[in-house]
């Protein structure tokens, strides 16, 4: 990963957001590059979610410059997001039980086919191109089945082949590794590693540090709204990201 | 894409879902048709009246009398809704479309110009004025429905509520317009209502038509539009729905206009077979679609539901009804009965679905 020639897939500089009196970020400068595994860890109130919340258009910055493949973005909706390339994908996956996968994954954009006036769904087609999607994944999920049926592991694959369906060029995945069983988290992040490969960026928002550092290239730290470091993944070690995350180092 | 897709993955550990596992075959829908169809074969042989002629067509009008309204409210229930204001809708719809019709065929009326020939204007059109009368009706359903999405989706009232009040508003609202005496279809084109309510072609009741006709156009919507793939979504986690860009709101208003408006058209055509809309008519009537649509298998939870189900449940109620007075059993058995089916359906699903 040649960072240095590459223009950053996103790049946020100074980014500050208040809330009233109580300052939740204070001018956040990062980058991600096309192909990178970016791993965001903090405490509960460090100002991770915030930060995920601003770059997926949930809320705008009070302050700072946001640029998205080097054109400065506002957002003033999740779906502006959306539009340029940004998915979220939420840590509860935001699936519909009761459909299909290959439902879930053109949900809000279906596959449609004319028949005169009317647009009805095409079925066929969606199918076959979710399957594509799993394939790419290599993750064993049917399109036909219902969600409701699954594993973690395949659900997670159901959302990722969400933001694979819209070209996403970054992925932001909140605590994906949470609830689910071991062998299951090994399934993630091998669908992490297969979303690198494709060249699309992901942000990791986690708090299990064997899988941060099991898959990312770079970890950011953040402690009370500000960014307390951000360094390669090979020149930092587990015990100096829990310094930094619980404040017993200041920055690194 | 005739061709058989060239699956890119190969499932070792992930099991194929048997057939007989998915779609109707596992669905609550599934086993109360095989109930309703055990019951007509009892009725074959408890009662010799059950399949004759005449019988089957009181029960296909009978249970046409509530399904149309069943088919609404199942989209609501899909969503994940409820809309308690069916009964006092349908009774409302048929007021104001029969004093409409009498209204724009009176003579005297202030509402509309005289023609030359001491007629009304509307009147020298054949048809015109019932055309008018419906769209009446139909309209103040679809205000109605308006307002109960518009509380709902918008208000984030909650629908249990929402429709509750709105039960009692156009109740209350009959009977204001009405001063309490309900209203009969009158003028020119009653006859055109009466054959379009409650005639028959071939000897099947043209309500038993309607009802096919928009079960079948509701089963295409829901399966094959993404209107009908969003109210599922919607049932099944509003959360996501939203989060995956779909309208909300916008789908939520709808479902809560269809609601109204099939109940609007139900009461239309009760009146019709009734020959008047007295403003007590349709009362409780919410409780029976309700009923209905949750024996079909609409769950209350949301998420699952479907116009075969509605149906089901709808003739399922009608066919012990009859049979209950094919078999000469007091008829205050029947609601007794209705309570049980209702639990046993929801039971024998909740048993099924620990199974699996």
């Amino acid at each position: 990963m040649t960072k240095a020639d590459a223009t950053p897939v996103l790049e946020l500089t100074g980014i500050g957001k208040e809330f009233g009196a109580i300052r939740a970020l204070h001018d956040v400068d990062m980058q991600v590059f096309p192909g990178e595994v970016v791993g965001l860890m903090g405490d509960n109130g460090a100002g991770k979610s915030t930060l995920v919340k601003i770059i997926a258009g949930n809320f705008r910055p009070t302050h700072g410059e946001m640029r998205f493949a080097g054109s400065a973005v506002h957002f003033n909706r999740p779906v502006d997001a959306r539009a340029v390339g940004i998915e979220v994908v939420y840590q509860d996956l935001a699936l519909s039980d009761n459909l299909t996968a290959a439902a879930n994954v053109f949900l809000g954009r279906e596959l449609k086919r004319k028949f005169g006036p009317l647009a009805l769904l095409d079925h066929k087609a969606m199918a076959a191109r979710a399957l594509e999607l799993f394939g790419e994944l290599r993750s064993e999920t049917r399109p036909d089945d219902l969600v409701k049926q699954m594993s973690g592991g395949q659900r997670q694959a159901v959302a990722i082949a969400r933001t694979r369906l819209s070209n996403a060029r970054l992925v932001m995945m909140d605590e994906p590794t949470a609830a689910i069983s071991v062998r299951q988290v090994e399934q993630v992040l091998g669908l992490i590693h297969r979303l690198k490969e494709q060249g699309v960026a992901v942000m990791l928002i986690s708090h299990r540090m064997p899988d941060v550092f099991a898959v990312c290239d770079r970890v950011i730290v953040m402690r009370r709204g500000e960014k307390r470091a951000d360094k390669p993944i090979h020149e930092t070690s587990p015990e100096e990201v829990t310094a930094l995350i619980t404040g017993a180092k200041e920055a690194a | 894409m005739a061709m058989p897709m060239e699956s890119p993955i190969t499932f070792s550990n992930v099991g194929k879902i048997r057939w007989w596992q998915r779609g109707i075959f596992a669905s609550q829908t599934g086993y109360v048709l095989l109930a309703l169809a055990v019951l007509l074969v009892i009725m074959h042989f408890a009662s010799p009246y059950f399949f004759t002629e005449g019988n089957m067509q009181n029960v296909a009008k009978n249970f046409s009398f509530i399904a149309i309204a069943t088919l609404g409210v199942t989209f609501v229930i899909i969503t994940g809704g409820i809309d308690l204001s069916v009964g006092s809708m349908m009774c409302f719809s048929a007021m104001i479309t029969s004093m409409v019709m009498t209204e724009l065929s009176a003579p005297g009326s202030p509402l509309v110009h005289m023609a030359a020939d001491g007629k009304t204007v509307l009147a020298n059109v054949p048809g015109l004025i019932l055309l008018v009368s419906i769209l009446a009706g139909l309209g103040v359903a679809l205000i109605a429905g308006l307002v109960n999405g518009f509380c709902i989706a918008v208000l984030g009232l909650s629908p249990f509520v929402t429709t509750l009040g709105m039960l009692s508003i156009v109740r209350g609202l009959g009977y204001v317009v009405s001063n309490g005496r309900g209203s009969f279809p009158g003028g020119p084109d009653a006859d055109y209502f009466y054959a379009l309510t409650s005639g028959d072609v071939l000897g099947v009741p043209v309500p038993f038509i309607y009802l096919v006709v928009l079960a079948l156009t509701m089963a295409v919507v829901l399966h094959h539009t993404s209107f009908g793939r969003h109210v599922f979504a919607l049932g099944g986690n509003e959360k996501a729905a939203e989060l995956t860009g779909i309208p909300v709101v916008r789908v939520k208003i709808e479902v809560y206009v269809i609601c109204a408006l099939a109940a609007g058209l139900q009461g239309i055509i009760i009146s019709g077979w009734l020959g008047s809309a007295p403003a007590n008519m349709a009362t409780s009537y919410e409780l029976n679609v309700i009923a209905a649509a949750v024996i079909g298998g609409a769950n209350l939870a949301g998420g699952i539901g479907g116009p075969l189900g509605a149906i089901v449940g709808c003739v399922l109620l009608e066919v012990i009804r009859n049979g209950l007075v094919l078999a000469q059993v007091s008829s205050y058995w029947q609601q007794t009965l209705v309570g049980v089916i209702i639990i046993l359906a929801v039971l024998v699903d909740r048993i099924r679905s620990r199974m699996t």
